[in-house]
């Protein structure tokens, strides 16, 4: 058994850690909130930009000659698969929840003989796809210094998909991010965003029809790109609010863990330190009698 | 009746602006300047750097952008873009450093036609904004 010394020390030791991982709880609901602000604020560019495209889709008369970004390359051989982590740790199963969603899907696409290629975006990410899927992996971006998602950033990523699709690197693309649903559930999610899916539910059809100016084939080219990094962005934005909620969730079980062991060792240092002052008690009585 | 619509400007990070008593709005649209008063057939286009003039009973504005697309649908104008200046927060040394990255651009050599019109808009347009 170990000593009351060791036992104090140990105490000692959880309730800093404690300390820590209570005010990491704090630092990530106060950033939560600011990053569910954001992503509820980013919302309505996405939606308009989504609904715009719909409309202009459902316009176009030519379907052969509809830009590549909308139609696909008509092959359906080389995935892309662009994985958005976090880049720091300490965040519950965020991160190994989109890495087992992503290695599943890799799983499928190897089973079924497609080729593969991997975009990191995030270190996290990057360090547990290296092991697996390391020659896969054909760029890596990390966004360490911009302390908030950003659409810059958001767009650089699109850049670089979209060029590689221009040089026909890949047929479809699919991004892998966590959607934040409440601060408890995140829900791991795959989207495709080239070729980019038009399916409407009949209801929010608009019935009155457009004029457009360029044509329509013109105003998609010009603005298919900007939908993928808009969809990007959405991503981040949802994966930062997803980031802190889980870390906040984590760190307050961390808390609680730790009160309990608190409490455990606690109980521990009592007994054996009355065990200890029986022994000695015992001893003396003892020495007594035999005199 | 009034003769009033709604216009709504949205960039990634929020929505940037929304005023319901707008009279009228000039956006520089890709084929040239554009004025949308209300009941404006419904239209989508988009747009090139240029100033977007909002005409309102509270005050006209100017703003600068860059890029962007206009929707305008049962009298409301959604104007989504990612660069987006109110022209009274745009001070010189930033129409400076605007001017020379859209210079840089220009530039490269490998821009092709459209971009080059495009860069070569902005330029025109921040050259004017400066004098």
């Amino acid at each position: 058994m170990a000593s009351l010394d060791d036992l104090k020390k140990r105490i000692a030791s959880v309730k800093s850690t404690q300390k820590i991982t209570k005010a990491m709880k704090m630092v990530a609901a106060a950033k939560l909130r600011r990053a569910q602000e954001s992503a509820e604020k980013g919302r309505p560019y996405s939606e308009k930009m989504n609904n715009v495209i719909l409309n202009l889709s459902s316009g176009i008369s030519d379907k052969e000659n509809a830009p590549k970004l909308l139609s696909g390359s008509g092959k359906d051989q080389i995935h892309l698969c662009v994985v958005m982590t976090s880049d720091r740790g300490l965040c519950g199963g965020f991160n190994s929840n989109i890495i087992k969603k992503a290695k599943s899907y890799f799983a499928k696409l190897s089973e079924e003989g497609k080729e593969l290629k991997i975009i990191t975006v995030g270190s996290k990410g990057n360090d547990q796809l290296k092991r697996a899927y390391g020659d896969k992996i054909i760029s890596h971006i990390s966004f360490k210094e911009s302390k908030n998602a950003n659409y810059f950033d958001a767009e650089k990523v699109g850049k670089i998909v979209i060029e590689k699709f221009e040089d026909e690197e890949f047929d479809v693309c699919t991004i892998f991010y966590n959607q934040f649903k409440n601060v408890i559930t995140q829900i791991p999610q795959a989207q495709q965003i080239i070729p980019l899916n038009t399916e409407t539910s009949e209801e929010d059809k608009s019935e009155d029809s457009y004029e457009f100016e360029p044509d329509e084939d013109e105003i998609l080219s010009n603005l298919l790109p900007k939908n993928i990094s808009t969809q990007i962005f959405k991503a981040m934005l949802e994966n930062s609010a997803s980031e802190q909620g889980s870390r906040m969730s984590a760190m307050d079980n961390a808390t609680r863990n730790a009160g309990e062991m608190v409490d455990k060792l606690t109980i521990e240092y009592n007994r054996s330190r009355q065990a200890a002052i029986t022994k000695e008690l015992i001893e003396i009585i003892s020495g007594a009698e035999s005199l | 009746m009034s003769e009033e619509f709604k216009v709504e400007i949205v960039n990634p990070e929020k929505s940037f602006l929304v005023k319901e008593d707008v009279l009228e709005v000039v956006v520089p649209a890709f084929e040239g300047e554009m004025g949308i008063l209300k009941d404006h057939i419904s239209i989508i286009s988009f747009l090139k750097p240029g100033i977007i003039k909002i005409l309102s009973k509270s005050g006209d504005e100017n703003y600068y952008v860059e890029d962007g697309i206009v929707e305008f649908k049962n009298n409301n104008l959604s104007i989504l873009t990612s660069s987006i200046f109110n022209l009274n927060d745009l001070d010189k040394s930033k129409q400076q450093d605007l001017l020379k990255k859209a210079e840089e651009e220009a530039s490269k050599p490998e821009i092709n036609d459209q971009s080059k019109y495009l860069v070569d808009q902005k330029i025109e347009i921040l050259k004017s904004l400066n004098q």
